[in-house]
């Protein structure tokens, strides 16, 4: 993604596209772009069963942007019923050709490319990532990934299969049923067309709620998918709490599969939901302490800044924020200098406004986390590079902060902070390293810098991570598997692999007269 | 194919998708659509031949001339060459692209030509002959979802990771081929040529392809929309000629890295040959058949007569697949003879732009004697001839819809291609009979079996030598399933995943570790 980015932002900085890009989207603002503020179900808008509202807020300016439904159980079992009446063998969607779910999808990929501006316009102020971002990457990577499965679905394939006796046996990939999607507000619309887009490429209907902090664009989505033409039920929205509406979702009896984006913690809770209920499958995408080497025969000056936007990335709160900087010890005096540097000279500032590297965090909770974190950084010995507390007073921005002398002990070593906070360790051995960048409760991602393909291989075979990066960080893409070893997840998203999350498959086995090869 | 997309008159999905029309949505046509292209497509660009010669290309309802077209010969052949490897050189556009890109390509190819419809149905029904109604809604939607299926694919040819043994790490690329050379038949114009680019293009090769000189035209409107949507020049380059010269000096071509043909049998010994004799490019062939079509005493009646009528008839007979041996058993013999002579009777020849049609003419004079021929030859060695037997009208290439009773194995008409609207019935008495008769063929393309019984299904299905068995169904093709030939009838699969192998070089990259770990 930064790769990507980097190479279209770059050359755009001060070009006419961005002005009007800017001014549209200003124009946007004064007009109306919030276009759903209400439950989603069966294809309808529905006020809440509680009749509560939730208020959602700018996070630039602590703004109230408008108040939507709030979701709760009644109104879960509600999208419940209607998913699964769309699920109903001999359904207008079961009885669908599979290249027509793939049509549907890119019909929707269609439409986001229309709305992108819209689209990002809501992104950025709902969630206070810079407008560009959300123009560039997020929103690309939304279109991407619906396309990408767009066109798996009349390709995924069962198999016949020789088995021993006068038998035919074949495979059938049939989707798993209703699915519960849960996502985070780190990537609103992004993670909405992750969890949706396989899942309705496989056949399956959908449950999904957004963030409280962020549900506009997963709103907006809605409007969208009832006009590309999916049948009624097939995606439900709820805008609602984790703690009410997502408890709901783990812990139905009715819903078949549940996948959850989010912190460690909660991804317990959705687990044992599962248990606790219809054992519902699971697959959970969750936090990271991800390590980031740098050895000293790599590019120095291209390291400290694949690590800096490793970090920095979407004001750091990523689950595959690179928090570790591990940094061969006869670069590391001037890896430290050359990233603090870098840090202090992000522009903080309106989301909307261009030239601006870094928005607000999401919320107070969040913020007051993070300072918190940072606190505990100074006091347990790491040493303040720059940075190190709030930015603008009365806002939730915090200034980029860099901690070196940084030891595996300390909190901020072992913490998921997602917040711009980068910490620089030092080391010396390629064992060492590996063993230290492995001595964590996480494994979502892990990045290597290095001219040495020897090293670069070995490093990259020992971690224990989901995704490891050779000489770049955030390298993503729709078709490459995302997801983390040990407790940063389970399963994978994107590529082929997110389909088997998606897929029950059935064997079917046919007595025949007589066998021949 | 033409069952199958015309049963779904009621999408399940209002407007989901166009390949869904009822007879009533089809739009009147213009019998005379205008002729915009006439040129050689190369590197994007329109051009005379390099001999300055053109053809004629006839429109077989009348036997009138509709244009001339500029004839491609060696020498054009040898700049669409140039044109493709240029286009196809290491860092060039084309080899640089987002895999994802190419799919975004593809699909909008898919959508121009969507957008087209129409206009592509009356172009390919002036030319070829085929009733409107079935170019409207079987020809162009399916050319639609092929390219559709194939640009999905273009980011999902995925290598392999390979746990080799030793302190080594082992991957494979999924590389394009090259500079392809694709030659395709006159009776399936747009959906050959679409078969044809689509897999080529997903796995980014480049192409040079000659189309038949029977029927240049809508080829050469695809490719204004290829430049339309932006491949870049010289990816697919379009050369209308004749098979002696200019598809000989692409099958001979040094510097072509792989030849795909589809029609004749005899022609496809002269690709494999040409191979051998100039630089081994890679052959896969899909060639002619004479395809089995099982009724078994216990099947549907009703729906066997139909099907195999459809299964036989279907695009004036000129159907590589076409069900041509209809072996049905001796205890229903009788009212399948007197059923499907019925349905034959009351089959509906005439203009191809009227609506009601269900047979045009065939193709061309050559295509129209040659069937003429079979015909005598199938009275002269003693069948018996149930209906039809001659020319259907006084001008245009039109023939009856035949039928011989009592056809035995030997005979001319029960063994040799004769692609044409021609239907041979043949008694048979048990299973393992007919699936020896059945496969007493030097072709394996298609075959289907009509049951109830699912171990009958089943044991004839696996007994038969056929690259494609339908079940109680005929001519069902998906851009999803694979198709291409056992024995004679060729080499290699079109469609489906498997369509992407013919059109890959695997290349396994080894790279020395310092300490493997599982």
């Amino acid at each position: 993604m930064i790769t990507y980015l980097c190479h279209l932002l770059n050359p755009l900085r001060s070009s006419d596209m961005v002005r009007f890009l800017l001014t549209s989207s200003v124009l946007l603002l004064c007009l109306s772009v919030i276009w759903g503020d209400q439950i989603f179900i069966d294809n309808e808008w529905h006020e809440s069963c509680s009749g509560r509202k939730m208020p959602v807020h700018n996070p630039a300016t602590g703004d109230l942007l408008c108040e939507v439904e709030e979701a709760d159980t009644e109104d879960v079992d509600k999208a419940v019923q209607s998913a699964r009446a769309a699920f109903q063998l001999g359904s207008p969607w079961r009885c669908m050709d599979a290249s027509d779910r793939g049509l549907l999808l890119n019909r929707l990929a269609d439409l986001v490319e229309r709305d992108r501006l819209r689209l990002a316009t809501l992104e950025a102020l709902d969630s206070g990532k810079i407008f560009l971002m959300a123009y560039f990457v997020d929103l690309m990577a939304t279109v991407k990934t619906l396309r990408y499965y767009g066109g798996w679905a009349d390709k995924i394939q069962g198999k016949t299969i020789p088995v021993d006796g006068e038998y035919f046996t074949y495979t059938r990939h049939e989707p798993i049923g209703v699915c519960g999607q849960i996502i985070p507000w780190n990537f609103p619309v992004m993670m909405f067309a992750w969890k949706v887009a396989p899942a309705l490429c496989c056949g399956n209907t959908v449950i999904i709620k957004p963030a409280e902090q962020t549900p506009l664009t997963a709103l907006h989505m809605a409007c969208l998918i009832k006009e590309a033409g999916f049948p009624p039920g097939v995606v439900n929205v709820l805008p609602g709490y984790g703690p009410t509406a997502g408890s709901a979702i783990a812990h139905h009896m009715d819903i078949d599969k549940i996948a959850f984006t989010g912190s460690t913690a909660v991804g317990k809770l959705i687990q044992k939901a599962a248990g606790d209920s219809n054992l519902k499958r699971v697959t959970l995408e969750l936090g990271g302490k991800n390590p980031n080497i740098v050895f000293a025969d790599c590019d120095l000056e291209y390291a400290v800044e694949q690590a800096h936007s490793g970090l920095f990335f979407n004001q750091g709160q990523c689950c595959l924020a690179g928090s570790r900087v591990f940094v061969e010890d006869s670069i590391y005096e001037e890896f430290v200098c050359r990233s603090a540097e870098k840090a202090r000279n992000k522009v903080l500032g309106n989301p909307l406004v261009p030239g601006v590297d870094q928005g607000p965090q999401i919320d107070q909770k969040q913020f007051d986390k993070i300072l918190e974190l940072i606190e505990s950084g100074k006091k347990e010995g790491a040493t303040l590079e720059c940075g190190g507390g709030p930015w603008n007073r009365n806002s939730l921005f915090i200034q980029p902060t860099v901690f070196s002398n940084v030891t595996d002990d300390m909190r901020i070593a072992r913490e998921e902070i997602f917040g711009p906070v980068q910490q620089i360790m030092r080391f010396r051995s390629v064992n060492e390293v590996i063993q230290r960048a492995n001595a964590t409760h996480y494994g979502l991602a892990a990045g290597v810098f290095t001219n040495d393909i020897d090293k670069a291989l070995t490093v990259s075979s020992a971690l224990q991570a989901g995704m490891v990066w050779v000489n770049c960080y955030n390298a993503m893409s729709t078709q490459c598997p995302f997801g983390g070893f040990k407790m940063s997840g389970n399963g994978r998203e994107l590529g082929e692999y997110a389909l088997q999350e998606y897929t029950e498959v059935k064997a079917v086995t046919i007595k025949i007269s007589q066998k021949n090869s | 194919m033409l069952r199958i997309v015309l049963s779904r008159t009621l999408p399940r999905i209002s407007g989901i998708s166009n390949c869904q029309y009822s007879a009533a949505a089809i739009p009147v046509p213009s019998a005379q659509p205008e002729v915009h292209y006439n040129k050689l497509f190369i590197n994007n660009e329109w051009q005379d031949a390099v001999s300055k010669r053109s053809f004629p290309t006839i429109n077989p309802a009348t036997g009138e001339v509709i244009c001339q077209v500029a004839e491609a010969d060696k020498a054009d052949v040898d700049k669409a060459v140039k044109a493709a490897r240029e286009a196809f050189r290491f860092g060039s556009p084309w080899r640089r692209m987002d895999a994802s890109d190419r799919g975004l390509l593809l699909s909008r190819l898919a959508d121009a030509i969507e957008r087209d419809t129409a206009y592509l149905a009356e172009l390919e029904t002036l030319d070829n002959g085929k009733p409107y109604a079935v170019s409207y809604s079987v020809d162009v939607p399916m050319v639609v979802k092929c390219l559709r299926y194939y640009a999905g694919w273009a980011d999902k040819w995925e290598g392999k990771t390979i746990p080799i043994d030793g302190d080594f790490f082992c991957y494979t690329r999924h590389e394009p081929i090259g500079v392809c050379g694709q030659i395709i038949p006159w009776n399936f114009p747009l959906l050959m040529q679409a078969w044809k680019l689509g897999p080529a293009l997903a796995t980014g090769n480049t192409v040079v392809m000659k189309v038949a000189e029977q029927t240049p035209l809508t080829a050469l409107y695809v490719a204004s929309l290829i430049k339309e949507v932006g491949f870049p020049p010289g990816v697919v380059n379009i050369l209308p000629g004749m098979g002696p010269s200019a598809g000989s000096a692409i099958a001979s071509h040094m510097d072509v890295d792989k030849v795909a043909f589809t029609g004749s049998t005899e022609v496809g010994h002269l690709i494999q040959q040409a191979s051998g004799s100039s630089n081994l490019k890679k052959v896969t062939l899909e060639l002619g058949g004479k395809s089995p079509n099982i009724i078994m005493s216990d099947a549907n009646m009703a729906e066997a007569v139909e099907q195999s009528h459809f299964a036989l008839f279907f695009n004036q007979g000129q159907c590589c697949c076409a069900g041509s041996r209809t072996y049905v058993q001796d205890t229903i013999y009788d009212e399948f003879m007197e059923r499907s002579v019925a349905r034959a009777k009351s089959r509906v020849v005439g203009d191809p732009f009227n609506m009601k049609t269900e047979q045009g003419p065939q193709v061309d004079e050559e295509q129209f004697k040659k069937i003429l021929g079979y015909i005598s030859s199938g009275k002269r060695e003693g069948a018996k001839l149930m209906c039809g037997g001659g020319v259907a009208a006084d001008r245009g290439y039109f023939i009856q819809p035949t039928i011989f009773g009592d056809v035995q194995d030997g005979m001319t008409i029960a063994r040799e291609e004769i692609f044409g609207p021609v239907m041979q019935i043949l008694k048979f008495k048990t299973l393992e009979e007919v699936v020896e008769r059945a496969n007493d063929t030097k072709y394996g393309l298609a075959a289907a079996v009509f049951t109830k019984d699912i171990d009958k299904a089943h044991y004839i299905s696996s007994g038969l030598r056929a690259g494609t068995v339908w079940i109680n169904c005929y001519d069902v093709f998906g851009a999803q399933a694979p198709f291409g030939g056992y024995k004679y009838s060729g080499n290699g699969r079109e469609l489906g995943e498997y369509g992407l192998d013919n059109y890959t070089e695997v290349k396994t990259v080894t790279i020395k570790v310092p300490q493997k770990n599982s």
